[in-house]
């Protein structure tokens, strides 16, 4: 035994199979969208893989949003603080 | 057989137990706190019938109790919230926290069962009071500031309300809290009160502001009962009102973008509440039966897996002494049973088949489509990716995995991982069966969350928005944590109003100090002036003259007299 203990996610193997299995889910939903048939609502769904794509764009048109949102309102840690606070607290700790 | 009060309203035991848990402590607290809700739970439970508590004061009706099956929907859950709230927290001591919680809770429930706006009111402001403590409970400087800016907020939502309420009395002559409206001023005043308290956008920095300052047991409180009251009362006043679709949607996406970029770990939960309420709000808006039940459903499972998160964070909050995404991580190493406990949380919140999120998002996606609304169909989908992003993901994400921060600590102490138990196990039971919530609903609806189509939909959203996040993180395009403040609309009264009033008060206070230094300059200049011409060397005044000068403007003086006299004889 090391010294260090090591945990799960300590080994890059246990990383890659947590990876490698969402890949398989997502390869299995996308498959499937083309074997079962679905009782739709809206013409939209009938695109194939909708949810699919939409997921995707949507989670990755979200993060890009951000970091264009964090370009405009992001300030130092003490933004509000300088002028609030007496002495600076620094981190907040809890009791 | 029946020697119970029937007609005892709930509140009534949490504001006993409360005056109670101000002169006990330890175990005996810890009892009789348990006690109350939980016999205050089962008293509601065991209820037969609707009931309704009215008496004439002065000239009006008022209804201080009304149980029917919207009210009694709040009622169950906000005891739920409270055992869970309560249980959380009673390893703290600290008599503060213990009996403003449990005056807070009974608040929430005397709220959700008033029958009449005056009654409401009151409990309204009741609301604010008592959970303001809660924040300033945490007893730094910073908290004490933040308590104080949300209960001014709050206030004056009260203040607000009173105002509607006053005008809605005038123009319809009822007290009674039914349909309200937006078709007259009164109604509109106290859309706006009801607006404020359900955070809807740019009334909502209250919520993002005093929520991550508050202690690490206060906040648990705080999620579930203010804005949850707002939804109910939304939901009673102005089901069916258009407008409420597009505030809910708006509510639904915005936080999203200010969630992924927070460093606090509970202010992104504090976003992530907003955007909760969005769906729930849109429900409201379109009301037709299916979306107000979904509406209320919604609240009901947001309230027990909101608390679950929060109380999650809490635990890393209360173990760690820190909760920001720079200074903490690695956490499952040694929370393992809370990070277990916080996915669930995460992965009802996501709304993962199995799991209390969908059985309840569903129903109001579902109306919204039923109705015709599909873009706000598409932007709610948007936000139900947003959610596994920025609640889903991120949250369990920063704190138990992502870089392993060093930090070894231990599970939470026993009663805080009971707590979250329990939230856990009502996320999955819901999630599993849920007719159990159905039940509750106010509406008979038929509605059936598990179809192949719609399970196989939400999976493949789900699932590719992870994938999504993923991939943004090997391409390193992902948004770092980075130890910052994200400016939102607080930004007008912590900011902007600071420095117009400073500068406002500046300018006024140069423009005086300017005024007076030349009014006496003025009046200085004035007294060298006099000074000047009684000199008694160089003055004007005081010159010497020989006497004949004088003799010499006489004359002058009269010849003009004389030439004027002669030139106009009349």
């Amino acid at each position: 035994m090391s010294g260090k203990k090591q945990y799960f996610f300590d080994k890059p193997k246990n990383v890659k199979l947590v990876l490698y299995s969402l890949y398989a889910s997502c390869g299995v939903l996308l498959v499937v969208d083309f074997v079962v048939h679905r009782h739709i609502i809206h013409q939209w769904e009938q695109l194939l893989g909708f949810y699919s794509i939409y997921g995707f764009i949507g989670c990755t048109a979200i993060v890009l949003g951000s970091k264009w949102l964090r370009s405009i309102v992001e300030r130092e840690e003490d933004y509000y603080d300088k002028d609030e606070l007496t002495q600076n607290s620094g981190d907040d700790d809890v009791a | 057989m029946m020697m119970w009060p029937d007609q005892l309203p709930a509140f009534v035991p949490f504001f006993l137990a409360a005056a109670l848990a101000l002169v006990t402590r330890g175990r005996v607290r810890s009892v009789l706190m348990i006690g109350a809700v939980v016999l205050s739970g089962l008293h509601l439970w065991l209820l037969s019938s609707d009931i309704t508590v009215s008496f004439r004061f002065l000239e009006y009706e008022l209804t201080p109790y009304r149980v029917d099956k919207m009210s009694l929907l709040f009622g169950y859950v906000f005891h739920l919230a409270a055992l869970m709230s309560v249980l959380f927290s009673l390893h703290v001591e600290d008599t503060t926290q213990h009996v403003s919680g449990l005056l807070y809770a009974g608040s929430a429930i005397g709220a959700v069962f008033a029958g009449d706006l005056l009654t409401l009111f009151v409990f309204w402001e009741l609301l604010a009071v008592t959970s303001a403590f809660l924040v300033w409970a945490k007893r730094t400087e910073r908290s004490y500031q933040a308590g104080m800016r949300y209960l001014i907020i709050q206030v004056l939502s009260g203040v607000i309300l009173l105002g509607g309420i006053v005008i809605h009395l005038n123009t319809t002559g009822s007290i009674a809290f039914d349909f309200i409206g937006i078709d007259s001023l009164g109604g509109w005043l106290i859309l706006i009160a009801f607006g404020f308290k359900a955070a809807f956008p740019l009334l909502h920095t209250w919520l993002t502001d005093a929520y991550p300052e508050a202690t690490s047991t206060g906040t648990v409180f705080l999620s579930a009962f203010t804005t949850k009251t707002a939804i109910y009362t939304l939901a009673r006043a102005y089901p069916g009102t258009e407008l409420l679709i597009y505030v809910g949607a708006t509510m639904a996406c915005f936080p999203i973008f200010y969630a992924v970029i927070q460093n606090d770990l509970r202010r992104v939960l504090s976003y992530s509440l907003i955007n909760q309420l969005g769906f729930m709000v849109c429900g409201i808006g379109i009301g037709t039966a299916l979306a107000v039940n979904g509406a209320v459903a919604h609240a009901f499972v947001h309230i027990i897996y909101k608390s679950l998160l929060f109380m999650s964070m809490g635990a890393v909050l209360y173990m760690t002494g820190k909760i920001k995404a720079t200074d903490i991580g690695g956490l499952y190493k040694t929370m393992p049973k809370t990070a277990i406990l916080c996915i669930i949380g995460a992965a009802s919140i996501s709304a993962f088949p199995l799991f209390s999120g969908f059985v309840a998002k569903s129903l109001i996606m579902a109306a919204a489509l039923k109705e015709g609304y599909e873009w706000i169909w598409l932007v709610l989908l948007l936000a139900s990716a947003g959610v596994l992003k920025h609640a889903g993901i991120q949250i369990p994400y920063f704190a138990f995995f992502a870089h392993d921060s060093g930090i070894r600590t231990s599970e939470p102490p026993r009663n805080m991982l009971l707590a979250m138990t329990i939230a856990a196990f009502f996320c999955l039971a819901i999630g599993i069966y849920p007719a159990m919530l159905y039940r509750l609903l106010p509406f008979d609806v038929a509605y059936s969350p598990y179809d192949l189509t719609h399970v196989l939909a939400q999976t493949q959203l789900l699932f590719f928005a992870m994938l999504a996040f993923v991939w943004l993180n090997i391409q390193g395009v992902y948004p770092p944590e980075v130890r910052a403040v994200n400016v939102d609309a607080e930004w007008f009264y912590r900011k902007l109003f600071r420095r117009i009033s400073a500068s406002l008060f500046g300018w006024l206070w140069r423009t005086d100090t300017d005024f007076r230094k030349w009014a006496l300059k003025k009046i200085d200049d004035i007294t060298v002036y006099f000074a000047k011409i009684h000199s008694s060397t160089s003055g004007k005044a005081s010159i010497i003259r020989p006497t004949g000068y004088m003799v010499i403007w006489v004359a002058i003086l009269l010849a003009a007299y004389l030439w004027l006299l002669l030139s106009f004889p009349h």
